[in-house]
C-alpha cells in the first residue's frame, strides 16, 4: 500500500523547514560569501574569486599543505575508530543478556558514556592519561613503558582513539543489541535444527539481519569522528605539534583564533562536501541492495 | 588500544579450555560474561578515578597516587553549590536543553507525520536535505551562528544556544519520530477521519499517545546531543548565559589546576544524563534502532 498524494502535507513540514532554513541556510551563505572575500579586518572586504579555493586544493601552498595534512589525520583517525568500534561494538552487543535484570543494567552503564558532555570526556581521559595523576598513565609507567601523551604523538593518538572508542563504542553496541533483539526467535530455532555452530548462525543470520543498523552506525560514527573537535581538543590540544590537529580544530583555529574569515569559510565548504559526499556514496551503496526489498513491502 | 589488548589476551586463555568436554558448557555460558564485564570495567575505571578524585583534596591528588580518598573531603562539592559561577552554569545548560527539546519535538512531530503518511512535492530530497544538516560539523557553523545571533540580538540567552543546537538535533528527531510513526497502521487515522475527529484533536489525542515510546526517545537523543556539546554553546555565550561545560574549560586554563573542584564538577555534569538514561532505559534498544528495525 502506498502513501497518498497529498501536497497539503507541506503545511506539516513548514515549521521545520523554517526553522532549519533559519539556523543553517543564512550561516551557510554567509560562508559561501566569505569564502570568495579576503579581509584585513574592520569589516573591509576585497574579492577575491575562488583564490581560496585554489590554496585549498593545491598542496604546495602553506594553506594548502597545512589542509592537507589534517585532512589525512582526520581520515585515519575515522579509519581507525571504525575499525576498532564496529568489531568490537557487535562483538559485545553478541554477550549481552536478552532477559532478565541483566539487560536494563546493562544498557544503562553501556549508556552512560554517551551522555557525558564531549569537554568532560576529554578531561577524564585528559586526568586519565597523565603519569603524575592518572591511573593509566600511572599504571602504563609502573609498568615501565614510556607513555606521555603530551609529548609523545604516537601516545598521543593512542590516547585519542582509545578515548573515542571508550565513549562511541556504546553507540554501536546500543543500536547492534536492538537489531539482534528483532531477529525472531524461529530462525535460531531453526539453526538448531540444522545444528548450526555459533559461528554459523552469525554468519548466516544475525550478521545479514544487523545490515540496516549497522549502516547506521557506520555513518554516525563516520560522521561524528570525522567531525570531532571536543574531546582531543581538551586533552592534546591539537598536539604535540600538530600530531593530533584534526580539520575541526584546525578550522576553529583559522576562524575564531586568526579570524581569517576567508580561508575559513572556503575550508568550512569543502570540509562539508567530504562529509556529506562520503555519506551519500556510502549510503547510495549499502541501500542499494535494500531498496528493493523496500520496494517489495510497500 | 594499549588497553585494549590487554583485554582481549585475558580472555583468549579462557579459549583452549573450551575443548575439554567436562567444563565445556559451563566455560561457554561464561565466556560472554566475562567479555561483558570486562568490557564494562573498561567503562567504569576512568569515571571510577574522576569521582574518587572529586573527593580528594588537592594535595592529595598530586602527592599520591591513592585508589580511594584518604581524607575524603566535600569541599569540592560545596564550592560549586556555593559559587553562582559554578551553580549558575548548570542552570544556564539546563535551560537550553530543555528549550531546545521542547522546540525540536514541538517542529518535528507534525514533520514527522508528513513524511510517513504522504508524499508530497520534493518529498525525498527534503529529508535527505534536513539530514545534511546533521552531517555540517559544528565547527563551520560557529563564527556564522556568532555574527548571525549577534545581530539578532539572540547573542548571550539561552535561546541562541537552544536554536544553535536545533540544526542537528531537529534531522535526527524527524528521523526517529518518522520511523515510530510508520509502525502505526494508516487505518487508525482512516477510522478517525470518518469517525469526525478533527486532525489537531487526532493527532494531538489519539495519535500521540500510540508514538509516546518515540516520543520520549526523540526527546532523549535531543536532550543528549544539546547537553553534550560545547563549541557552540561556548561560542554564542559569555556572561549571562554561560554554561557549564564553557565554565569548566576556562577554569582549566586558570593560572594553577584546581583537579579535584574539576573532577566535582565533571561528576555534576554526569548525574542529569544517568537520571534521563533511567527514565527511558525500557525504550533505548529499540530507540537506538532509529525506531524501525
Amino acid at each position: 500500500m502506498s502513501k497518498p498524494r497529498d501536497q497539503r502535507a507541506w503545511l506539516l513540514v513548514l515549521p521545520v523547514v523554517a526553522l532549519v532554513a533559519f539556523s543553517a541556510l543564512i550561516p551557510v551563505m554567509t560562508v559561501v560569501n566569505y569564502s570568495l572575500q579576503d579581509t584585513f579586518g574592520n569589516n573591509v572586504f576585497f574579492w577575491n574569486g575562488l583564490g581560496w579555493f585554489r590554496d585549498l586544493l593545491d598542496p604546495a601552498t602553506e594553506f594548502g599543505g597545512r589542509f592537507r595534512g589534517a585532512l589525512w589525520r582526520t581520515l585515519l583517525f575515522s579509519a581507525l575508530c571504525l575499525l576498532i568500534e564496529v568489531p568490537l561494538g557487535i562483538g559485545v552487543a553478541l554477550t549481552l543478556p536478552r532477559r532478565g535484570w541483566g539487560v536494563a543494567a546493562s544498557l544503562v552503564l553501556l549508556a552512560l558514556p554517551l551522555l557525558i558532555p564531549w569537554n568532560v570526556v576529554g578531561t577524564i581521559w585528559q586526568v586519565f592519561g597523565r603519569g603524575d595523576i592518572g591511573l593509566l598513565g600511572a599504571a602504563l609507567n609502573g609498568l615501565g613503558i614510556d607513555y606521555n601523551y603530551a609529548q609523545d604523538p604516537l601516545d598521543a593518538w593512542i590516547t585519542v582513539v582509545l578515548m573515542d572508542v571508550w565513549h562511541w563504542t556504546s553507540l554501536v553496541v546500543l543500536l547492534c543489541y536492538a537489531g539482534l533483539r528483532a531477529i525472531p526467535d524461529a530462525y535460531y530455532q531453526a539453526a538448531r535444527v540444522d545444528g548450526a555452530g555459533a559461528w554459523a548462525v552469525f554468519r548466516a543470520i544475525q550478521l545479514p539481519k544487523l545490515q540496516r543498523v549497522l549502516t547506521i552506525a557506520v555513518l554516525l560514527r563516520f560522521m561524528d569522528s570525522f567531525m570531532i573537535y571536543t574531546e582531543p581538543f581538551v586533552v592534546t590540544g591539537g598536539g604535540p605539534g600538530n600530531a593530533t590537529t584534526f580539520l575541526s580544530i584546525d578550522l576553529v583555529k583559522i576562524a575564531l583564533g586568526q579570524f581569517d574569515l576567508g580561508k575559513a569559510a572556503a575550508m568550512s565548504i569543502v570540509y562539508n562536501l567530504i562529509v556529506l559526499t562520503v555519506c551519500w556514496i556510502f549510503f547510495a551503496t549499502t541501500t542499494r541492495g535494500q531498496s528493493e526489498a523496500v520496494g517489495e513491502r510497500s | 588500544m594499549s588497553e585494549a589488548r590487554p583485554r582481549t589476551m585475558a580472555a583468549a586463555p579462557a579459549l583452549p579450555a573450551l575443548h575439554r568436554p567436562a567444563r565445556e558448557g559451563a566455560l561457554r555460558a561464561a565466556l560472554p560474561r566475562l567479555v561483558l564485564g570486562l568490557y564494562l570495567l573498561f567503562l567504569l575505571v576512568p569515571i571510577y578515578w574522576l569521582v574518587n578524585m572529586s573527593f580528594k583534596t588537592n594535595l592529595e591528588i598530586s602527592s599520591a597516587m591513592t585508589l580511594w580518598p584518604r581524607e575524603p573531603t566535600l569541599d569540592n562539592y560545596r564550592r560549586i553549590f556555593t559559587d553562582p559561577s559554578w551553580y549558575g552554569g548548570y542552570i544556564n545548560s539546563l535551560k537550553y536543553v530543555l528549550l531546545n527539546t521542547a522546540i525540536s519535538l514541538a517542529v518535528a512531530l507534525p514533520a514527522a507525520y508528513a513524511f510517513s503518511r504522504y508524499r508530497f512535492l520534493g518529498d525525498k530530497h527534503l529529508f535527505f536535505w534536513l539530514l545534511s544538516n546533521r552531517m555540517a560539523p559544528p565547527a563551520v557553523f560557529a563564527l556564522p551562528f556568532f555574527q548571525l545571533y549577534s545581530a539578532v540580538g539572540l547573542f548571550d540567552t539561552p535561546w541562541a544556544v537552544a536554536l544553535a543546537h536545533c540544526v542537528f538535533n531537529v534531522p535526527l528527531a524527524v528521523w526517529i519520530l518518522e520511523g515510530f510513526m510508520s509502525g502505526v497502521p494508516r487505518e487508525i487515522d482512516e477510522t478517525a477521519a470518518i469517525d469526525g475527529w478533527s486532525f489537531p484533536a487526532f493527532f494531538i489525542r489519539l495519535f500521540l499517545p500510540l508514538v509516546a515510546g518515540g516520543v520520549g526517545v526523540a526527546g532523549f537523543f535531543c536532550f543528549m546531543f544539546s547537553w553534550v556539546e560545547l563549541l557552540l554553546a561556548r561560542t554564542l555565550t559569555t556572561v549571562n548565559a554561560k554554561p557549564i561545560v564553557a565554565t569548566m574549560t576556562r577554569t582549566v586554563s586558570a593560572a594553577g589546576m584546581d583537579w579535584g573542584l574539576l573532577a566535582a564538577a565533571g561528576v555534576l555534569t554526569i548525574i542529569p544524563g544517568a537520571v534521563v538514561i533511567w527514565f527511558v532505559r525500557n525504550h533505548i534498544a529499540r530507540g537506538f534502532a532509529l525506531g524501525r528495525v
